[in-house]
């Protein structure tokens, strides 16, 4: 994989740094794995219908926490509720949570980096000092302290439960994105086809958008990838610990936070949204290994 | 070196004023009532809130009302429980047994994340290099607090062979520290194995071994203090994370630190007890971190004189 085949078709047709890692990843093996992966998991998070004709807030409580059968693949939770349905209905929560507060960062990290990096000096001192605020309140403990200060009762509509955990994410995540920004912009800023656009008399609003930026965006996406499964554990773990997906929302984490008590008499609780919740991350980790190699080809 | 401890401490200044301002904000100065989360499911008695906005100085401006704030974290005043007690006295209580946890949890990935990353490094592409390789992907996709539950099941619970739960000694606190420790032992062995092949390649590692060096001191002498930098940075950035995973582990193992404490306030609704918890948590990674760069530069010199 290391060296570039084919040299004398490519200077026919010039591919771009996309073009080339998206024929990179084609091919790797990794890359095709973690994406069908991920392409069921956003299937089931799209359209759950697909998956399950059970409803997963039909609830008996005559089958409370029954094991696995034929009628329930994956048993009933405490309330009745079949888990196969709520397993594949908490599919949603965890994947719009990861998506949103990826794109969160990235955006503002993208920004405030980007504007730091180009315009330099007293600006970038400020805003690198800035970013450095975030970045010592480390993320789970950030985002406890937002949480425990608006927190959502059973009464909050799911879009702002949602919206919440995203936030309290999104406040403290994005300063690694400023800081990688920040440092490829000022690589990129200083070389001949930037100079040249400013020659030609373009704007800093063109020169930034169209040459800059296109040019500065890779290690943003590595990142990217990689964070959102980090995301997703983090989106988890703040609903088992209480404070942050609520009860009208259906989140693996709340699901496992609800076994905890029962994990000895009826294991399937805690089994079968633990897997899924580890093979979501697994794919997202693997994905961006698979972009990272394909983007920086110096790791390789 | 004087110098460079001088300078980091006063670049440090403005991000702890920073940070400590952040927080204070987010827990008082954002829009909304500040009291709505503060008493469990009822709304806050009136003199509970009377005493928060005295002791908080609510009713003062933003920038008068931090800095009276900060003057009290300073003296070590870190505010009342929602029944009364002494915020700091408890920490005090507690902070010992989250110190205990977190460095076993410390001890156990550096000692084995690093001799995992050793023997996959020395036969890159051997079977214990891919058994290595596969089971930090498979530790690091578990997320901390269902590895908790499961070593909680397994080891504790049907195989007896930890305590179910912490009873105060240090050996209840080994099944905890290993969860804890489990996500960053797989990166401290992915870490140093790639550093260490990295670093076989070197000219310097060569030399030694062409004037006859026997194997383990060229791999544990030579090569290894070298690949064991990346790790000392590794630890000190991780340490936030294991602040994080102690509030997890401490729950479910019930383990009476300050994660614990954390856990029981979430649960009960006191927004004010978790917040100064957290808060002096977000102090002490910080100066872990500091302590972490001092210790960077006495490893590697290259780094006093820039």
């Amino acid at each position: 994989m290391s060296r570039r085949r084919g040299g004398g078709h490519a200077a026919a047709v010039p591919r771009s740094l996309a073009g080339d890692a998206w024929r990179d990843l084609r091919r790797s093996p990794l890359f095709v794995g973690s994406a069908a992966i991920i392409l069921v998991l956003v299937a089931m998070a799209a359209v759950p219908g697909l998956f399950t004709n059970a409803d997963p807030r039909a609830c008996d409580l005559a089958y409370s926490r029954q094991p696995p059968s034929g009628d329930a693949w994956f048993g009933y939770d405490l309330q009745g509720c079949d888990m196969y349905a709520r397993t594949i209905y908490g599919a949603r929560a965890s994947i719009l949570v990861g998506v949103l507060t990826t794109v969160v960062i990235a955006v503002v990290g993208s920004v405030v980096g980007m504007f730091a990096g180009y315009h330099g000096g007293r600006v970038d001192a400020l805003l690198s000092r800035f970013t450095d605020m975030f970045f010592a309140v480390p993320m789970l403990l950030g985002a406890i302290i937002v949480l425990a200060t608006f927190p959502s009762t059973i009464d909050t509509p799911s879009w702002q439960t949602i919206g919440k955990v995203v936030l309290a994410l999104g406040v403290l995540g994005w300063t690694t994105v400023a800081r990688l920004m920040r440092s490829t912009v000022i690589q990129v800023k200083q070389s001949d086809y930037v100079q040249a656009a400013r020659g030609l008399g373009a704007g800093s609003r063109r020169v930034l958008l169209r040459h800059v930026l296109p040019n500065a965006v890779a290690p943003v996406v590595v990142y990217s990838t990689i964070i959102l499964g980090v995301f997703v554990v983090l989106e988890a773990t703040l609903s088992f610990l209480g404070i942050g997906l609520q009860a009208p929302v259906i989140s693996w984490g709340i699901a496992i936070s609800d076994a905890r008590a029962y994990i000895r008499q009826s294991p399937h609780m805690l089994l079968f949204p633990g897997a899924f919740l580890s093979v979501t991350v697994l794919a997202f980790i693997m994905l961006g290994d698979a972009v990272r190699d394909a983007f920086d080809p110096r790791l390789r | 070196m004087g110098r460079y401890v001088v300078q980091r401490l006063g670049q440090m200044v403005p991000v702890v004023i920073g940070t400590t301002f952040l927080i204070y904000a987010l827990v008082w100065a954002l829009p909304g009532d500040p009291f709505a989360a503060r008493c469990g499911d009822r709304p806050c008695p009136q003199n509970y809130v009377d005493r928060m906005t005295a002791e908080y100085n609510l009713d003062d401006p933003l920038p008068i009302a931090y800095l009276q704030y900060m003057g009290k974290l300073l003296t070590g005043d870190f505010g009342q429980t929602f029944s009364g007690a002494s915020i700091a006295a408890e920490l005090a209580q507690r902070y010992p047994i989250t110190l205990q946890l977190t460095l076993l949890a410390i001890l156990v990935e550096v000692v084995i994340g690093v001799a995992a990353g050793v023997l996959a490094g020395i036969r890159r592409g051997g079977f214990v290099d891919n058994l290595v390789l596969v089971s930090t992907l498979v530790v690091v996709s578990i997320p901390v607090f269902v590895l908790g539950l499961l070593a909680q099941v397994t080891f504790g619970v049907r195989l007896g062979w930890f305590p179910v739960t912490s009873d105060g000694s240090l050996y209840s606190l080994v099944l905890p520290a290993v969860v804890l420790g489990s996500l960053s032992l797989a990166f401290v062995a992915r870490l140093v194995r790639a550093n260490l092949v990295e670093n076989l390649r070197t000219d310097y590692v060569r030399t030694a071994i062409a004037k006859g060096l026997p194997r383990q001191r060229v791999i544990g002498v030579h090569t290894l203090r070298n690949s064991l930098i990346p790790v000392v940075t590794f630890v000190g950035a991780d340490f936030g994370g294991l602040l994080g995973g102690a509030v997890v582990v401490e729950g479910i193992f019930n383990i009476p630190g300050v994660g614990n404490m954390i856990f029981r306030g979430i649960n009960a609704h006191e927004g004010a007890t978790v917040t100064a918890a957290v808060t002096v948590l977000v102090l002490v990674f910080m100066i872990v971190n500091l302590l972490v760069d001092l210790l960077y530069a006495v490893l590697d010199p290259r780094i006093r004189h820039v």
